[in-house]
């Protein structure tokens, strides 16, 4: 592959061991692709040095403690070398605990001292803590055409559509690597021609609630997986919550990080333009029977109404969400055998405190949280056998990871499970 | 030279080996991760999820709607279409590599970046845009040989396979 001068000398070693090893994974990784050169990228969102239960354990007896678990897993380097600062917009995403609610989330007091000089660790070298699979909802939101490299497939999907910025799903390792050099493969997404729609849904229903959103996205993903979807038929334009849960399910059920919605997403202001002049592979229609059975797939792990937990933000709530749950609790209290925890970040819950939001589903029984989910930190409430929740993605995760069942549903429908102890949703 | 010729073995032995010589299939593609191993396939048509859609430190797949749900790829050839789902993708194959469970090798159809970085991670030798499809051709047991350097992938038949083993 072809280098520049400057890659080079990091690959020789000119700027210390860290990038050497960085570039060398980056090679290797670059190779492996078939990509011939490097992009220069200047935002670089992942989860460098976290120290995960395993990892904590594994590398518990190798010298260097943080600088081992970044060394040996991040940089995949079997020698020890030190994290130096990064060298662009680096922020850390979602994972470790609620540094305020660790213990509702079952964590150990060792575990959470970890997290927190995990936290420092990444702090010192510059990378902003946001703890948050949402970044683009907390500040960091990378401009049209710029080359990002980012790992959350709901972020790396919306980063691409939504914004225009441009990044392939990368790895921890990837993109701890990328943090210390700048550099990331010059290969898919980062390529005009790669960007181009590959399949065409015909959307033939009005697609309007958040619930909508996310079972559009998720049968998207299930039928073209990793291809570029074109959305055509799309008469009202989503918000954010709405961009953020049709994402997310489309890279559960598939792996989709690239989408086009004709007239709506910047790079598909004709069909023509998101398909760049190339026919579609195949073409799917999303109508009535098509919601039916999205909904039904989504359901199928349930059977039983009876709903301990209710889980709310995945992709983590936006304030309008918080927002809106409270409208739901309207002053009630939720049942005594279910619990109520919403997911969120820091920036976010700061936000819901001075709001009085956070206080409002304290006093209904329920907890605003931050940093993970219930998937992310495999946290759910102990004795937990039937979750009810308002995500595509959570749903398509959690009972594959922890063996619950999960109903999928509306906002609505999952407070009012919350209220009730019972599942009442439905499809409107 | 004939099989026959080489070893002037028992006549059963030298049939077996015949038929083994026949169902011996070598697909060509290219180098993902370099070096070589060999060892028993495990196929799915399916694209696999890492991140909640396999228990790292077991190597078995979880993801509820899967076709190889509870079964493991420890020790395993893994022959599979591509990689979805969550970034996470590398650090559970990553992570399966430290447990001791991973594959002994990859094969697989759709390149992408997660699965890029799993296998470079995962330090086994793997290939992909194989001159035939690799799904057609192996199916679960088959005996496979992944020379990653080469590119190349050398299929025995599970059936003749077990019959050379006795």
């Amino acid at each position: 592959m072809q280098l520049t001068d400057h890659e080079r000398a990091m690959l020789d070693g000119a700027e210390g061991r860290a990038k050497q090893k960085a570039m060398e994974l980056l090679v290797r990784y670059a190779e492996a692709l078939g990509a011939e050169r490097f992009v220069d990228v200047t935002n670089v969102a992942g989860v460098p040095a976290q120290p995960t239960p395993f990892l904590a354990a594994y590398y518990k007896d190798f010298p260097g403690g943080q600088h081992a678990i970044f060394s040996h897993f991040d940089l995949d380097s079997d020698e020890l070398v030190e994290m130096p600062h990064v060298v662009t917009r680096a922020c850390h995403l979602q994972g470790g605990y609620d540094p305020d609610n660790w213990e509702l989330l079952g964590a150990s007091a060792e575990a959470a001292a970890r997290g927190r000089e995990g936290e420092r660790y990444a702090s010192e070298r510059g990378i902003e803590i946001l703890k948050t699979c949402t970044p683009y909802l907390v500040g960091n939101v990378p401009k049209r055409g710029e080359h990002c490299a980012w790992m959350e497939s709901s972020a790396v999907v919306y980063c691409n559509a939504v914004l225009g910025a441009r990044t392939n799903t990368e790895g921890r390792e990837s993109t701890s690597a990328a943090m210390l050099t700048g550099k990331i493969p010059y290969w898919g997404l980062h390529v005009d021609e790669c960007r181009r729609g590959t399949h065409r849904i015909d959307v033939e229903i009005e697609i309007d609630s958040v619930m909508d959103w996310g079972m559009l996205g998720y049968f998207v993903g299930d039928v073209v997986q990793e291809r570029i979807p074109v959305l055509t038929g799309i008469a009202k334009r989503p918000d954010l919550t709405r961009y953020k849960h049709f994402g997310a399910a489309a890279a559960s059920s598939g792996g989709v990080e690239m989408y086009h919605i004709v007239g709506i997403t910047p790079e598909a202001p004709t069909v023509e333009d998101a398909f760049g002049g190339n026919a579609p592979v195949e073409v799917f229609r999303y109508d009535a029977a098509a919601r039916r059975r999205t909904y039904e797939a989504l359901n199928a792990n349930a059977t039983d109404p009876d709903v301990d937990y209710v889980m709310l933000g995945c992709p983590h709530a936006s304030l309008e969400q918080i927002e809106e749950a409270c409208r739901l609790l309207d002053g009630r209290r939720i049942s005594p055998s279910c619990r109520l925890w919403i997911f969120t970040s820091r920036a976010v819950r700061r936000r819901a405190d001075e709001a009085g939001l956070t206080d409002v589903i304290r006093k209904a029984g329920g907890h605003l949280l931050t940093d993970t989910c219930s998937a992310i930190g495999l946290a759910v409430p102990p004795g937990t056998k039937v979750a009810a929740l308002d995500s595509a993605k959570q749903v398509h995760y959690l009972p594959a990871m922890t063996g619950i069942q999960a109903w999928f549903g509306s906002t609505a429908d999952c407070i009012d499970a919350a209220l009730t102890g019972r599942w009442r949703g439905a499809l409107r | 030279m004939s099989v026959r010729d080489q070893h002037g073995a028992s006549p059963t032995r030298t049939m077996l080996q015949e038929r083994q010589e026949a169902e011996r299939i070598v697909l060509r593609g290219r180098k993902v991760v370099g070096g070589c191993a060999e060892g028993e396939a495990l196929v799915t048509r399916q694209t696999i999820s890492g991140w909640g859609g396999v228990h790292a430190q077991s190597g078995t797949i979880i993801e509820t709607r899967h076709e190889l749900r509870g079964q493991s790829f420890k020790d395993k050839v893994l022959v599979f279409r591509g990689a979805k789902g969550s970034s996470g993708w590398s650090v559970v194959f990553h992570t399966a590599r430290l447990a001791g469970s991973a594959p002994k090798a990859l094969v697989f159809n759709e390149m992408t970046t997660k699965v890029a970085l799993g296998a470079v991670v995962m330090r086994v030798p793997a290939v992909t845009g194989l001159d035939r499809d690799p799904l057609e051709i192996i199916e679960t047991g088959d005996w496979v040989r992944v020379d990653g350097d080469a590119g190349t992938v050398e299929v025995v038949k599970r059936r003749v396979a077990t019959e050379d083993r006795r």
